[in-house]
């Protein structure tokens, strides 16, 4: 090397820091930071221009004026003279009850089908094939419009309405069935079946895990159920009425339905296509879980002489969950997100209601703030409560 | 095994089958009951979906806007340009097949859905001209299926890539061309642009665009520089949350808010950058899991000899860890594609849209089953060809 560049003049050095990767990094790093910064600091003095130019004022105030837009279906008291703030607040009650109850039905549909397409019948087998194919490769929102304006529009007016057993009323007005109706002892029956249940379930765990413990066949099962058989005698003994009266819809004057519980055709057709759809990944999951539980472990349950029920509960299930939930996870998540298609068949979902304000007051740029900030919340919530429960049943290792 | 066992003679075939349905079908009295319940569900609803196509369906309305269903309100006296466009994709695509893996299956695939396509035409009350397009376009895949393997062997395998890809190239660039018009075409706009072929441009054009976004910031969230690593994960973490719809929303209504007022978007523009945006944070979600799997002595060997970081992960750790995750990608390709018909909801005239123009015709009024069944089918085909090349990608790329 020559002489000279071995100097140590201050910018010998200089340079030589420049050549330290750490030191590269931090400046890259500040580099990128300072780009990100004038890129929104760019994007937001042409937001604040335009807003200017429009006459658009910015601030959330606009969500307490009292002119919400009409929703035509709520759980809760409301009208369009109340606050876009309360009309938001019924719309995503209208979201969550989609949302719950289509993780409900499509967890159980899925696994069904999951556990079909595992089945030694072949033509179960087949048939679950077939579903999950069929509805996987259509688009959602299709398989939604299908519903919707394919099946329950198609049905007839509620004057000719279809009666099922039960009775289940199918009309163009959507679906009426049967429901549960609290009673004056529905609270002690709750109490008394929530602490009885708790105890009971404690009572088996702890049970099983003696049996398993001790090798012994304990009937595990027997004492928390008379347990809990006890209790609801007691509790039906006190209060002489059952948990719930069971109502059942009732057509007056040919018009309107009473009692029971009645979806409209825009909640049932979202509630249907997005279990169906939902079902039919949560299935591949459940399957491909299944399927990862190595065959030795099967074996070696039945070869301990283990009942096929106590095999896949107590073995092969507790292995295939771990392989199951992440992905579950975000299929829930897919769910909750997509239900915001409901826009496309009307049901008025948190999507569409903020669309629908957005018309009526033009402020795009706080709708957005709060749209994003439902979803997210939404999302992190449910990402969260399947993190814990993963967690809970990770392998414990030792 | 023993070896002294005589030849017997194998059963007759009625006793097997019924050893089959017995295994099958009757293994325990759960099971009979089972198939009795499934077989009914099929007889019903076989019964009833066959009734229903064939007597009380009527399939008119898809015959008559057939065209509307493909290209939309595309200038009718311009079509030659659209199939011009498909010629040329299926040139290159059945070049590019050719040279990867070329069968007799392969041959005789394009050959028999090329004569069901001609046999289509007259379905679909197409012109003589239809029949002379489908006809080029088959033939001229059978040719380059077949001149593939000869250019394989002829060609060294560098300048085949190269060519390749300037020939990819220059097909996407005269796509845009023959579409858009301009330099010697008469100018078509992009509202021109619809059904069917609004579909698939999109998805093209947004995967592209994603693909490269999606791999730097799989790459930026496992750098080890604390800035971009954050930077990139609330990106992708933040588009995750939400849905698409929410996305294609901002798109089209923050965009020009947050672009200087002279800057007109088109929509179709607006709805990609939407799409591109949304699909790189889960494709770089996908790549993550590649560049995971890519162990770590790869990663040692390569700087051990003496390669600069950017080569390590451009030569080294990418082709890998795309290589492995290329049944992700395939999956997600096929997402992105039946996304697209979330662009209804935004009011583009796409596949989805456009059915629900030819529903309102007042000669097709509720004739949703129909038209909804009919696009179903269309989507159900795309995405069955993705999936399956796909899965001839990657044979050929040697994943397990």
């Amino acid at each position: 090397m020559p002489k000279h560049r071995q100097g140590k003049g201050w910018t010998q050095l200089y340079l030589r820091k420049l050549r330290n990767r750490t030191v590269q990094g931090w400046i890259g790093q500040s580099l990128i930071l300072l780009v990100v910064g004038l890129a929104i600091a760019y994007f937001g003095t042409n937001l604040v221009q335009n807003l200017q130019r429009l006459q658009i004022p910015f601030g959330f105030d606009f969500l307490f004026t009292k002119s919400g837009p009409s929703i035509g279906e709520t759980l809760i008291e409301y009208s369009d003279t109340d606050s876009i703030a309360w009309a938001f607040g019924v719309a995503l009650l209208n979201t969550l009850r989609v949302v719950l109850l289509g993780i409900l039905w499509a967890t159980l549909v899925g696994v069904l089908v999951g556990m079909a397409r595992l089945s030694d019948n072949w033509l179960v087998k087949k048939l679950a094939t077939v579903y999950v194919e069929t509805l996987r490769n259509f688009p959602l929102l299709l398989q939604l419009l299908f519903w919707y304006l394919a099946v329950f529009l198609k049905f007839p007016s509620f004057e000719n309405r279809i009666q099922l057993p039960g009775p289940i009323y199918l009309s163009k007005n959507g679906v009426a069935f049967p429901w549960l109706q609290p009673n004056s002892a529905t609270m002690i029956w709750l109490i008394t079946l929530g602490l009885g249940g708790a105890v009971s379930l404690w009572l088996w765990r702890f049970l099983i895990r003696q049996q398993i413990e001790q090798g012994t066949a304990n009937k595990p099962w027997l004492w928390p159920l008379l347990l809990l058989t006890g209790l609801c005698g007691l509790a039906a003994l006190t209060t002489q009425q059952p948990p719930f009266w069971i109502t059942r819809p009732q057509v007056i004057e040919n018009l309107v339905v009473e009692g029971g519980i009645q979806f409209t055709s825009e909640f049932s057709a979202l509630l249907l296509g997005l279990t169906l759809y939902t079902a039919a990944f949560i299935a591949e999951i459940v399957r491909a879980g299944i399927m990862a539980v190595a065959k030795g472990q099967w074996d070696a349950a039945q070869a301990l002489g283990l009942k096929p029920a106590f095999v896949m509960r107590f073995v092969v299930f507790p292995q295939a969950l771990r392989v199951i939930v992440p992905p579950l996870t975000s299929q829930y998540l897919n769910l909750a997100k997509n239900s915001s298609l409901a826009v496309a068949i009307g049901y008025p979902d948190i999507y569409y209601v903020a669309s629908a304000s957005l018309e009526s007051t033009g402020r795009s740029v706080e709708i957005v703030v709060v749209l994003m900030a439902v979803y997210l919340t939404m999302s992190l919530i449910i990402a969260t409560l399947m993190n814990l429960y993963n967690r809970s049943i990770q392998l414990v290792e030792r | 095994m023993s070896l002294t066992q005589p030849n017997r003679p194998s059963p007759p075939s009625w006793k097997s089958a019924l050893t089959w349905l017995r295994r099958n079908l009757f293994s325990t009295w759960y099971n009979s009951v089972l198939t009795l319940v499934s077989l009914w569900v099929v007889y019903q609803g076989g019964r009833g979906l066959l009734v229903w196509m064939f007597s009380q369906a009527q399939w008119t309305v898809v015959q008559v806007n057939i065209r509307l269903f493909l290209v939309g309100r595309f200038p009718v006296d311009q079509l030659w340009r659209v199939w011009l466009v498909v010629l040329m994709m299926a040139a290159v695509t059945s070049l590019t097949a050719g040279i990867l893996q070329s069968s007799r299956r392969g041959l005789m695939g394009v050959g028999l859905v090329t004569a069901g396509a001609v046999g289509l035409v007259p379905l679909f009350k197409g012109q003589s001209s239809d029949i002379i397009w489908v006809l080029a376009i088959g033939s001229m895949a059978l040719v380059n299926l077949g001149l593939g393997p000869m250019l394989k062997a002829r060609l060294p395998s560098q300048r085949l890539s190269r060519g390749m890809v300037t020939l990819w190239v220059l097909a996407l660039l005269s796509l845009l061309w023959l579409l858009l018009g301009g330099w010697g075409f008469s100018p078509i706009s992009t509202q021109q642009w619809q059904g069917l072929l609004l579909t698939v441009l999109t998805a093209v054009i947004s995967m592209g665009l994603s693909f490269p976004l999606g791999v730097l910031l799989a790459l930026g969230r496992r750098s080890p520089l604390p800035v971009i690593r954050t930077l990139c994960i609330v990106y992708i973490e933040v588009i995750r949350g939400l849905p698409l719809i929410g996305i294609l929303f901002v798109a089209g209504i923050m965009l020009p808010l947050i672009l200087p007022s002279h800057i007109q978007l088109d929509d179709l523009v607006r709805a990609i950058c939407g799409l591109t945006l949304f699909s790189a944070a889960y494709l770089a979600e996908n790549v993550r899991g590649g560049l995971q799997a890519v162990p770590q002595g790869q990663i040692e060997a390569a700087k051990a000899l003496g390669l600069p970081p950017l080569l390590v992960v451009w030569l080294v750790i990418l082709p890998q860890a795309l290589r492995s995750v290329i049944p992700t990608i395939v999956g997600q390709c096929i997402g992105l594609f039946k996304d697209t018909s979330l662009l209804y909801i935004i009011s583009l005239v796409e596949l989805t849209r456009i059915s629900r123009t030819v529903i309102n015709q007042p000669r097709f009024i509720g004739r949703y089953a129909e038209v909804y069944l009919f696009i179903g089918l269309i989507y159900w085909l795309v995405c069955y060809l993705i999936s399956v090349g796909g899965r001839h990608l990657e044979r050929q790329l040697g994943v397990e």
